[in-house]
């Protein structure tokens, strides 16, 4: 082959290729890829409820099979003044109310949530990123909190609002500070009432660390890691979550996740 | 062409012959000799159309898939990762500065700087398990959308699959794609005739022979299942439904591994199917699979 020809194939391909990412990169970047691509989790969340639509556990492993260290992810400290106060006070003041859609709101203290019935549960934690990690999570069951409050008929979320701050805020063009978003997240009342799915306050029997959450986080054990919120500071049942934080459901599916997070 | 598919209709030389010979005509080759040849009605209409579906579909499903493993480029073994001894890992090597990829496998650790680890990412070098050129999209990280690709584009391979699969029922295609137990004791002669590069000619030809139905069957009946249950079982959910795909596969950390070399294994697929086509006779061949029509030269008398 003559050098010119190899040239002419060389710069032919290398075009062709930097078209095809480029075509790859527009394409992924264009909205009505996203929504198509996004209408797909609806179609998997409707499946995946076809089979899963009651209360199937999550299998539940023994004592051998708990990591040493249970792996932090996420934020490892919420850094905030009022954390620091509350970790210093060993969280004897934090107390999380329950309200929003309700009959009845509640304001639970954290011996207020230890005296309830607890559930011991050794789950396999699995990350979006594709680890997974065994721990063993003691905390008070979701449901019977949830009918002490008595949700309102239109409730139909659960919203979990969370003590860490995501990131350092940002200036806007005027120079004025643009605070951080809190950590948020949300579960259907299918999600939230599922045996396995409890205000966790002890890891491998001793209280969360604060890398995993201290005082109170969310165990959904169908569910993966960026669904089970950190930092539980305060309930409310709502409608809709179209007008919360970004309108997702959470911060990371304000991100583009997917708010259904059981895949 | 009188009742060409029962293959004994004689041809003319296709028109894509014609342009050939003309072709080589004008670029001064030698004329190519031909062996008088039929040709046949190999690939009905589902099956070319489900084929070049599934060549997309697999291609889209690959990169976004490796977009996603580049979240978390280590591979484990059991139901949790030990973080601290993955079978396989991408990284990278030196100070924030200057870093290079790696690629651990078991004991063994390989520079792979450029593709696997670390590799530029618009010309700037970032750590990243596959380079950009394989990943959907492109830039990585960007894990929540290469999920979207993923899990959209898995509901047409399974559509795609189960279509086909339906129809090769239906039409009793199959029997083409199981093995015998002659195929399976044929079997080191058929791998030494091809490693030769001695293809079936005539009317061998005209059949899947031993170690293409192996092949197509383990990949159609062994590969095409098993990346789908274990796509399924690193779903919590689903585990909490079928406890017993955690089991079957050892765990979903085992699950994930055999998920990713399940996904090679269909890359090795590819490339023999490549190489196959390309050295025996790509132009009959493609066109098999594009107008469904395919030359059997006849055996001497």
């Amino acid at each position: 082959m003559s050098d010119t020809r190899r040239n002419v194939l060389v710069r032919g391909s290398t075009l062709l290729g930097s078209l095809a990412l480029a075509g790859c990169t527009d394409l992924s970047n264009k909205p009505w890829v996203q929504n198509a691509l996004g209408e797909v989790e609806n179609l998997t969340r409707v499946a995946q409820r076809l089979f899963a639509g009651g209360h199937s556990l999550a299998p539940e492993y023994s004592k051998a099979d708990v990591a040493r260290m249970f792996r932090a992810n996420g934020t490892l400290n919420p850094g905030t003044n009022d954390y620091a106060m509350h970790l210093a006070n060993d969280f004897k003041d934090w107390v999380i109310p329950v309200g929003g859609l309700v009959e009845k709101p509640l304001k639970l203290s954290l011996v207020d949530l230890r005296r309830m019935p607890p559930r011991t549960q050794i789950t396999r934690h699995d990350c979006v990123e594709g680890w997974s990690c065994i721990g063993e999570w003691t905390g008070a069951p979701l449901a019977p909190i949830l009918a002490m409050a008595r949700p309102k008929p239109e409730a139909r979320y659960v919203m979990f609002y969370c003590a860490d701050p995501m990131g350092n805020g940002a200036l806007d063009a005027g120079g004025h500070i643009i605070p951080p978003p809190y950590y948020y997240e949300s579960l259907d009342l299918l999600e939230a009432t599922h045996p396995q799915t409890i205000l966790a306050y002890d890891l491998n029997g001793k209280p969360l660390p604060v890398e995993n959450g201290a005082p109170i986080r969310v165990r959904a054990e169908r569910q993966l890691g960026y669904k089970m919120p950190k930092y539980v500071q305060k309930i409310d049942l709502v409608d809709s979550f179209t007008r919360i934080g970004g309108g997702k459901g959470g911060y990371w599916e304000d991100q583009g996740y997917q708010w259904y997070g059981g895949i | 062409m009188a009742d060409v598919t029962q293959g004994n209709a004689e041809t003319e030389p296709s028109w894509w012959d014609g342009l050939m010979d003309t072709l080589r005509e004008r670029l001064g080759l030698a004329p190519r000799e031909r062996k008088p040849q039929y040709i046949f009605y190999r690939h009905p209409v589902p099956v070319r159309l489900l084929h070049w579906l599934n060549a997309i579909i697999m291609l889209v499903m690959l990169m976004s898939g490796l977009q996603i493993f580049n979240a978390h480029p280590m591979l484990y073994w059991g139901n949790a990762a030990d973080f601290d001894h993955p079978f396989i890992s991408l990284t990278a090597e030196g100070t924030q500065e200057h870093f290079w990829g790696v690629t651990k496998i078991g004991p063994w650790t390989f520079n792979t700087d450029g593709w696997l680890g670390a590799s530029g990412t618009n010309g700037v070098q970032t750590v990243r398990g596959f380079p950009e050129w394989a990943t959907l999209p492109p830039e990585s990280p960007n894990l929540a959308l290469g999920r979207l690709w993923h899990f959209a584009f898995a509901w047409l391979l399974v559509t795609n699959a189960l279509a086909y699969f339906g129809y090769i029922l239906f039409a009793r295609r199959y029997k083409e794609l199981v093995p015998t137990g002659d195929d399976i004791r044929h079997l080191p002669h058929e791998i030494v005739t091809h490693a030769k590069l001695q293809f079936p000619k005539g009317e061998a030809a005209r059949h899947y022979n031993g170690l293409q139905r192996l092949t197509y069957f383990v990949v159609l009946f062994v590969l095409g299942p098993l990346i789908v249950l274990t796509g399924l079982t690193m779903s919590p959910t689903i585990d909490s439904v079928f406890p017993f795909l955690v089991w079957v596969f050892g765990g979903r950390q085992s699950a994930r591994t055999i998920h990713f070399l399940v996904a090679f294994s269909f890359v090795g697929f590819f490339i023999v199917h490549m190489l196959a086509l390309f050295l025996s006779a790509p132009i009959n061949g493609l066109r098999s699979m594009i107008t469904g029509w395919f030359a059997i030269e006849k055996d001497a008398p």
